[in-house]
């Protein structure tokens, strides 16, 4: 093969391409054969780095230098100054959020270093289109051992003394899954995966290793990938690297000669949230409508038309290799006695935004502060969401707590699919707990009465709320409803629908009753429930409000304290977000008639004092 | 395509890792080409080329070129520093085509500094 230079490998995980990523690699294409450097120099699609909030992102090797943020006009002084001579572009690197010196190379920056990376461990690194990359990685030598070197009960024994929890959020040992399937009575099984959209950005093979592996142990001819529609290039991803891996004779027949056979097909689902639960997977595989059924039976008895299924989450998939090929003691070297190994988790919201994998027992503040760079725009931090929308939400005073499956559900959250969004001050807790529960509304599948009528219940409550039309009692009814519906639902997705209000109830109940009672939404979200005034000590005149205001409600003289004019004001909140002097004030509903009646009150005596300057004169 | 055995895994490992190498800053030796304005009008193109054919023919999988800027003494360019890890690293000056073949073979390959190009070893190091 030919010998390069340098080695510049654009992201292309689904963030970076929309983001306008393959222009940026065309024109870095173009600039290079058009100095001669095509030869020399060559450029890689490379597996997501994970880093999206900073994408289009390119890193150059070998030095290691990370360029964010790229448009294709970047693409000549990259090549002209760095690639040439050989001074990288300072310009073009990242920058702490906190501090204006840039970070040139990737393993300087907190974000990368402070990462552990087992199931991403090719992220950024290889072509996710290219086999042989992933082979040169140590690809499919887990495969090669545990097919020609192990016997199935050998798998499972290493599988269940790694401690390994299934990454699909509730955590169920992963070794006792599959020693469950393997006793089962065969001699027909299946193994599926779900949704491994995201690892295709990365690493499409880890998942393909994973399942052969997990084939083999429970002794399945037959494989699934469950994949939803949503995602065209995870989709091209994916059938490329079954391509491969058919072509190499690594699925099919007599895998690397060993006599082991599995053939594994892309199952097309339509994009359903339900899809997260295991027996709703299932039932849309077999072609009927994605609902979940009750268990027992559990789905490695009786799963995939009724035949002992072993359905894993794609992230458990890929810590199968690893774990395999260096053993259960490497494994548990990282993590905690009950949840070892590493986590990757969807860092977003008012932090740096992407995905990341640290050892089990990180504190949420190392993930949100360091990783994540902490909260932008000069506010406060204000709550986590963790395990995605049907997670808990929590406060500061909890951001200690190691990310570990005990930890998170004691404090009332889950790891789910392991989903961490920030919220900076500016948010309402009310309405966070809303926007999940309309998710849950919007997802529920329908066939038990709890998920179906209960969260609409709740729903309604907490529209109410959010619009100033609560009552005493409408809180105690929640935690109630709440209550209930976690317990009596069919599925995971009702069992854990509650837990944003149930989390926020415990944690920032006084926020409910400020909404309920003073008709007080502090932070501004709930309009009818917040007047925008400004508070004329603290005011410097500075316009900013004046200008961003749509209504152009605002008005004052420069330098002087600046008014708003309550009865055009529509509470956007614009104001508030442009002043940097803390000047914009959210009182309670209540106010605005006070200050309507005020400002008349006003103009009213200038009016009679005009007119008593006039009858003097 | 044939079919794998594990052996064939070996072997496709083996043949892609010195890209791995590369793109994972893990190297034995390093050269670095100065190609600034003055080192690009001495020929420090060609002597790059030259360098990039003579690595693709190698069998070695531990060295990494680089190109940099300035050596700072514009007089003698075209120049480049071969640093091997845990040694003094060497400036070679008045390079061309032929003075880099020889110096990567005998200077990274087996370990010895060619002297009549050499202008000084010492100071600077990147690692």
């Amino acid at each position: 093969m030919d010998k390069f230079r340098a080695n510049l490998m654009v992201c292309g995980g689904t963030g970076c391409v929309s983001g306008g990523g393959l222009k940026v690699k065309q024109a870095v294409e173009a600039q290079l054969k058009e100095k001669g450097l095509d030869k020399e120099i060559n450029v890689v699609l490379a597996s997501c780095s994970g880093f999206c909030a900073m994408g289009p992102i390119m890193t150059v090797y070998p030095d290691g230098i990370f360029y964010q943020k790229l448009t294709p006009a970047d693409a000549p002084l990259i090549v002209e100054q760095h690639l040439l001579k050989g001074k990288p572009v300072e310009k073009l690197m990242y920058r702490e959020p906190l501090k204006k010196q840039a970070v040139p190379a990737m393993k300087d920056i907190p974000f990368f270093n402070l990462q552990v990376l087992r199931a991403l461990r090719n992220k950024g690194l290889i072509d996710p289109e290219s086999i042989e990359e992933y082979i040169a990685r140590d690809g499919y030598q887990a495969a090669a051992k545990a097919l020609t070197r192990m016997t199935p009960e050998e798998i499972v024994k290493e599988v269940k003394a790694s401690g390994l929890r299934g990454r699909g959020g509730a955590g169920f040992p992963t070794g006792l899954k599959w020693e469950s399937c393997a006793n089962a009575p065969g001699p027909v099984k299946y193994i599926v995966s779900n949704d491994p959209a995201v690892f295709m950005d990365f690493d499409p093979h880890v998942i393909l290793e994973g399942m052969i592996i997990g084939a083999r142990a429970v002794g399945a001819g037959k494989g699934y990938i469950y994949m939803r529609n949503e995602y065209p290039l995870a989709m091209q991803r994916l059938q490329k690297a079954m391509e491969q891996a058919r072509e190499y004779g690594l699925l099919g027949e007599n895998i690397l000669g060993s006599g082991f056979s599995l053939d594994i097909e892309i199952f097309q689902g339509a994009g359903a949230f339900i899809a997260g639960v295991g027996t709703a997977l299932l039932r849309s595989i077999e072609g009927k409508r994605g609902m979940p059924v009750p268990k027992p039976p559990h789905s490695t008895e009786q799963g995939l038309w009724r035949k002992p299924t072993l359905l894993n989450n794609m992230e458990t998939w890929a810590n199968i290799p690893p774990l395999i090929l260096n053993g259960a003691d490497w494994f548990r070297s990282l993590g905690t006695e009950k949840s070892p190994g590493t986590k990757v988790f969807a860092i977003t919201g008012a932090i740096n935004n992407g995905l990341v994998e640290v050892p089990m027992g990180t504190p949420l503040r190392k993930l949100i502060f360091d990783i994540g760079g902490g909260i932008k725009k000069g506010r406060t931090f204000k709550a986590v969401q963790l395990g995605g929308a049907t997670g808990g939400i929590l406060p500061e005073q909890l951001l200690d707590i190691p990310a570990t499956y005990e930890d998170f559900a004691r404090a009332g959250a889950i790891m789910g699919g392991g989903g961490v969004a920030a919220m900076d001050n500016s948010n309402c807790m009310v309405s966070a707990a809303k926007f999940s529960v309309e998710f849950v509304v919007d997802e529920s599948c329908g066939k038990c009465p709890p998920c179906r009528i209960g969260t609409k219940v709740l729903l309604d409550k907490l529209v109410d709320i959010t619009e100033g039309r609560g009552v005493e009692g409408d809180i105690e009814l929640m935690e109630d409803l709440a209550r209930e519906i976690a317990d009596t639902s069919l599925c995971g997705l009702g069992q854990t629908a509650p837990n944003p209000v149930l989390s926020t109830l415990k944690y920032f109940r006084q926020e409910y009753e400020e909404h309920i009672r003073e008709g007080w939404c502090k932070a501004g979200v709930c309009r009818p429930l917040a007047t925008f005034h400004i508070d004329a000590a603290a005011c410097k005149g500075c316009g900013a409000c004046a200008r961003a205001c749509p209504q152009k409600a605002i008005t004052g003289e420069k330098k002087q304290p600046h008014v708003v004019n309550q009865e055009l004001c529509i509470k956007c909140r614009s104001c508030w977000e442009a002043c940097k002097f803390g000047a914009v004030q959210i009182g309670p509903a209540g106010l605005r008639q006070e200050l309507i009646d005020r400002a008349k009150g006003a103009v009213a005596a200038k009016e009679a004092e005009t007119a008593k300057g006039v009858e003097t004169i | 395509m044939p079919k794998l055995s594990v052996d064939d895994l070996k072997r496709i490992k083996e043949q892609y890792e010195s890209t791995f190498n590369l793109r994972q800053g893990g190297y034995r030796a390093k050269v670095t080409v100065h190609m600034g304005t003055c080192g690009i009008a001495a020929g420090a193109r060609a002597v790059m080329n030259s360098l990039v054919e003579e690595l693709a023919k190698t069998t070695a999988r531990d060295v990494i070129v680089t190109a940099a800027g300035c050596g700072g003494i514009c007089s003698k360019e075209p120049m480049a520093t071969v640093e091997i890890l845990g040694a003094a690293p060497v400036k070679y000056v008045h390079l061309d085509a032929e003075k880099i073949k020889r110096i990567f073979r005998e200077h990274i390959e087996q370990g010895n500094i060619v002297e009549e190009y050499a202008l000084v070893v010492g100071k600077e190091t990147s690692y």
